[in-house]
């Protein structure tokens, strides 16, 4: 306990969001996902809130990842999956009938565990996005380069590649692919990114990379972020949630929890005793 | 069952000798496989040279006779051979012998084929890979393969029998048997083999570049098109290129469907004569030896370039998939 103490001192919470504490971005309400029969996640209700980095944790198999991507439906994909329950995101129920998937899609996007940079150039997977909202059909030819300037520039890519954007995006490094790929989701003016364990495919600078690059989205967006790896979500969340069998079992501020755990099984989890 | 178990003495023994003999086949089975393996080139070398050989005298005016002693035969004119569409290969007067209305013949009702099979194909092969589930994909798959194991002859008696008074109820044409009516049968052909391989092609993507595209809000169709179709280009031009090849290849039902006759087509309604149907219907006729005989297998060479050109180009092309599978 008295090491987790002192190394957490580095991830104080910042006075900023508590002024935004109060305004949510996403609202689940008793929602239970079954795969066939296999329930994964049980009455889960959890209040995500706007503009910070909420990480998503728990040992393989808890339902986090489950969760990450009932937030933009894209669980949907496979036939077997039911759900009940409520999903409110920015006061909208992601389930209600008139709800069009593909908006859905546009305000919350989501990066991959694996890099996955479409096999088209650079440029044209930075506005593959808007191409499939014929949100670039009115630019014209430099509107659409400032677009791709704008969104590189913003994932910090832009001085390494602006002398290749015809290049296939899949020539580039594993780092460099998953800085595109947060990079395609901008020009859609998300609200949310969900992050599914970006890192986990980056050597040690490429993580470090990507982190500064997903705290600079705080504020910003609501970014919400699976991670197996503790010393990352301590380093890089604002808020923790600690799932454990399709449950929450804990949902508190980073350093709280990391430093006062409420729950033995969290305690035991964060200080790598089992996982 | 004490008779049966061996004792622990004679189970050694035998196991040396059957290590023995392992050890003695061992070199035997190896030469054997490197034989299979060198076959299918040594196959291909050996009718490629007897096809040039035999095809040779029409084009050096050169033949051996036997014995070592050669003999000066009638040179073929190769101008006339690629640009003259007369093919009179038994007249009495002057012989002609011209393939550009056979070259023609078989390049109309290959293209038109393939304008049905190649969206034919690509949508089955979207379909299977996909959209359909479970149970009916497998269905699919098997009747598609199924249609691959049609005999040609059949397709050719389809064409003859169904398909002539159909195209001549329907188009009022005074006979059915043309590029049409050939070019729909070596499309239902050249179907299966499509959508094999690009269904293949189709599932090698990744599906990670599946989720990518739906993520961003791409409904399932333009998730085939923007997605899927360019990470799988390569494959899909592959399986197109073994339609084609298929297409110049087929002999017997473009035979029958045809109509078989010598004509620089004007249109799809007309008859018209394929390079492969014409080596079939007269090869055994020709006299050995024979000018006529010997620009019957120079018309074999052409096809077996065409052949090799595009087989190359799909393997090649499916070898580049490869190469940037592995990056």
């Amino acid at each position: 306990m008295s090491t987790i103490a002192t190394e957490s001192s580095t991830t104080q919470y910042p006075p900023v969001e508590i002024s935004l504490a109060d305004e949510l971005s996403i609202q689940t309400r008793g929602l239970n996902l079954w795969y066939g029969d296999f329930q994964a996640l049980m009455d889960v209700s959890v209040n995500i809130k706007k503009g910070i980095i909420t990480g998503l944790i728990g040992p393989s198999g808890c339902g986090k990842t489950t969760l990450l991507r009932c937030f933009n439906r894209i669980n949907e994909r496979y036939g077997n999956v039911r759900t009940t329950g409520d999903i409110e995101i920015l006061d909208k129920n992601i389930y209600d009938s008139d709800v069009s998937v593909r908006q859905l899609r546009r305000s919350v996007g989501m990066v991959f565990q694996r890099p996955n940079p479409l096999p088209i150039s650079i440029f044209d997977n930075v506005l593959f996005g808007m191409g499939l909202h014929d949100a670039h059909k009115s630019l014209s030819r430099s509107e659409r380069a400032d677009v791709v300037e704008m969104a590189l520039r913003e994932v910090d890519l832009w001085n390494t590649v602006k002398d290749r954007l015809k290049a296939r995006a899949t020539t580039l490094t594993l780092e460099q692919q998953q800085k595109l790929c947060i990079a395609r989701l901008l020009p859609l003016k998300p609200d949310i990114i969900l992050m599914d364990e970006p890192c986990s495919a980056l050597d040690a600078e490429g993580i470090e990379k990507v982190e500064n690059l997903i705290e600079s989205l705080r504020d910003e967006y609501t970014v919400v972020i699976v991670t197996h790896n503790m010393a990352q979500a301590r380093r890089a969340t604002d808020e923790c949630i600690f799932m454990l069998l399709g449950e929450i079992i804990e949902h508190s501020k980073t350093s709280e929890m990391f430093l006062n755990p409420q729950h033995e099984k969290t305690e035991m989890y964060i200080q790598g005793r089992y996982g | 069952m004490s008779e049966t178990t061996p004792t622990v003495d004679s189970d050694f023994s035998l196991r040396r000798g059957i290590q023995k003999v392992v050890d003695f086949m061992e070199p035997a089975i190896v030469g054997l496989i490197y034989l299979c393996g060198w076959s299918a080139i040594i196959f291909v070398m050996a009718i490629f040279f007897f096809v040039f050989k035999e095809s040779l005298p029409a084009i050096t005016g050169i033949e051996e006779i036997g014995g070592g002693v050669d003999a000066e035969v009638e040179k073929l004119d190769l101008v006339e051979f690629t640009t003259s569409p007369k093919w009179i290969p038994e007249s009495a007067k002057k012989p002609t012998f011209g393939i550009l209305a056979l070259m023609l013949g078989t390049l109309s009702v290959t293209v038109l084929s393939m304008v049905i099979a190649v969206p034919l194909g690509l949508g089955a092969a979207v379909y299977v890979s996909e959209f359909a589930k479970g149970k009916s994909r497998e269905i699919l798959k098997v009747l598609i393969e199924l249609l691959a194991a049609i005999p040609s002859v059949v397709w050719g008696f389809i064409g003859l029998v169904v398909m002539n008074p159909m195209i001549v109820d329907v188009t009022g044409e005074p006979v059915g048997l043309n590029i049409l009516n050939a070019g729909i049968v070596l499309a239902l052909m050249s179907v299966p083999i499509i959508v094999s391989v690009s269904e293949d092609a189709l599932r090698a993507v990744p599906d990670s570049f599946r989720e990518a595209g739906i993520a961003l809000g791409a409904n399932r169709w333009e998730m085939v098109y923007k997605v899927l179709f360019p990470a799988a280009k390569n494959g899909l031009l592959a399986a197109v290129l073994l339609g084609i090849g298929r297409g110049i290849g087929e002999t017997m039902a473009v035979l029958m469907c045809t109509g078989h006759s010598v004509n620089m087509p004007t249109s799809i309604f007309d008859p018209v004569r394929t390079l492969t149907a014409t080596i079939a219907a007269e090869l055994g006729e020709a006299v050995r030896g024979d000018m006529h005989y010997h620009t019957l297998f120079l018309i074999g060479v052409v096809l077996f370039v065409f052949a090799f050109v595009i087989n190359l180009t799909a393997d090649l092309i499916v070898k580049g998939i490869k190469v940037q599978g592995n990056e």
